[in-house]
């Protein structure tokens, strides 16, 4: 079996059980979505910050939604051997990385689409250069998702992983952070060339972390 | 026992150093001509700032030659560690430092300059990585390895981010020109660079000690170990005997 195919029948398993266990859409997506609300009652919504202030809360609420998505990604494998089949299985590190990463974006993607549709029902967003905003949301998800992934198998074994996760996620993808939520800000201020400079600097962070994950997944799914 | 001698050798020139270095940065060294006694928090600051950076990039060269089937030993995971350990605490000292000085130079305790700003995050990642350690478990050596090359290829883009960020939306800003001491005083200059050679030392005094410890905090798990095994296997032998 190919690399490609390998990886695309690990994100199938994954996106499998998501579609039939409906974590993901029955957890995730509301947790998601109620912190959209819980920004509105700290930002008081009268005082009409949230608009500008929308692009940074979105982010915040994916990449705290990508926390789920990432443990969750690990948990279906923690019970009944699940892990130790996979790493019999035989398949390529580099591969299972690929396939589960690919799984976690497609998750984040789908939560991605419902969250914009929130934010601009409730922070009263109006949305200008989708040019932009399309791949620079995608280049970010696919960074998320790769860090985390590698992260994710990083913690897999350990009995603590719920509450280590986040702690070595999140300051690893602080730039995420910071270039989505600029790349947003200026890309809805129709400042498309600036815009993009933060998208690129999304693409370098996607491909630095997707290299790191196809490198290092397999020796790290042996320890764990 | 040799290692040990110079290990205290080490340990009284580092003190020895370290009280030439508080003589000259609190008595001697005159203060600044417009900070006043504040510039004095730099024979400290800048210490720490250089030891944090110099601590993770030797965690991150340590645990690359662990990773190295060639190279690989325990002391690389123990110097990694160690290491770390020392980077974190300068790293959070750096920052302690820096608000201390920050508050009556700029006002604020905190300014969201690209320096500090990326010495946060890299504090934040290095104490992750230290909460994984912690854990140990089977192949620890190696998840932690590769733990310390994520963390460390991970610092330049968040040094790069931040520092678009500060300078894209705070062109002119005045504090980057406050951010500057300009030292001409051959004095100042002296016991900084004393400071800097004194922590030096300190540091690799405290990766040294820190490494016997671990080395000899994973001697004594093999021992537990080997108890344990025995005293499995004793009960079985009296019986068959």
């Amino acid at each position: 079996m190919s690399f490609a195919s390998e990886a695309v029948l690990i994100a199938a398993k994954d996106l499998r059980i998501e579609a039939r266990s409906r974590v993901a859409t029955a957890q995730i997506l509301p947790f998601g979505g109620i912190v959209l609300l819980l920004f509105a009652f700290a930002l008081d919504p009268r005082r009409n910050v949230l608009p500008t202030v929308a692009p940074g809360l979105f982010w915040i609420a994916v990449l705290l939604s990508s926390l789920l998505a990432v443990s969750r990604s690990f948990a279906i494998e923690a019970d009944h051997g699940a892990r130790d089949g996979l790493r019999l299985a035989g398949l390529d590190g580099g591969a299972i990385f690929l396939g589960k990463a690919a799984a976690v974006a497609v998750e984040l993607l789908a939560l991605e689409v419902i969250l914009l549709v929130g934010v601009v029902g409730l922070y009263d967003v109006e949305v200008h250069g989708l040019v932009v905003i399309v791949p620079a949301a995608i280049l970010a998800t696919v960074g998320l998702a790769a860090a985390g992934t590698v992260y994710g198998v990083l913690a897999a074994g350990l009995r603590v992983r719920e509450t280590l996760v986040p702690l070595l996620v999140l300051p690893a993808v602080a730039p995420v952070l910071l270039a989505a939520t600029r790349a947003f800000e200026l890309a809805l201020g129709e400042e498309l060339a600036d815009a993009w400079r933060w998208t690129s600097l999304l693409g370098v962070f996607a491909v630095v972390s997707s290299m790191v994950g196809v490198v290092a997944f397999g020796p790290l799914l042996e320890e764990s | 026992m040799i290692e040990r001698l110079r290990s205290a050798w080490l340990g009284a020139l580092t003190s020895v150093a370290l009280a030439a270095t508080l003589l000259f940065a609190l008595v001697i060294a005159p203060p600044d001509s417009v900070q006043g006694d504040a510039a004095r928090l730099l024979y400290l600051h800048v210490p720490a700032a250089w030891l944090a950076y110099l601590a993770f990039f030797v965690t991150a060269v340590a645990s690359a030659l662990y990773l190295w089937p060639r190279t690989r030993r325990p002391a690389w995971d123990h110097l990694a560690g160690a290491s770390a350990e020392v980077g974190v605490i300068c790293t959070g000292l750096t920052l302690f430092v820096g608000s201390v000085w920050g508050k009556p130079i700029w006002g604020p305790w905190w300014e969201w300059e690209a320096r500090l700003t990326t010495t946060a995050v890299l504090f934040f990642l290095y104490l992750g990585y230290l909460a994984l350690r912690r854990l140990g478990g089977r192949g620890a050596e190696r998840r932690n390895a590769i733990a310390a090359l994520i963390a460390f290829v991970d610092v330049p883009i968040v040094h790069f981010s931040v520092n678009w960020w500060t300078t894209l939306h705070q062109e002119g800003s005045v504090f980057n020109d406050r951010m500057q001491v300009s030292i001409t005083d051959p004095l100042m200059s002296f016991t900084l660079w004393l400071a800097v050679g004194s922590f030096t030392l300190l540091y690799v005094w405290c990766c040294i000690t820190r490494m016997r410890l671990l080395e000899l905090e994973d001697g004594q798990a093999e021992r537990d170990l080997a108890r344990a095994i025995e005293a499995r296997v004793a009960p079985t032998a009296t019986v068959s005997a």
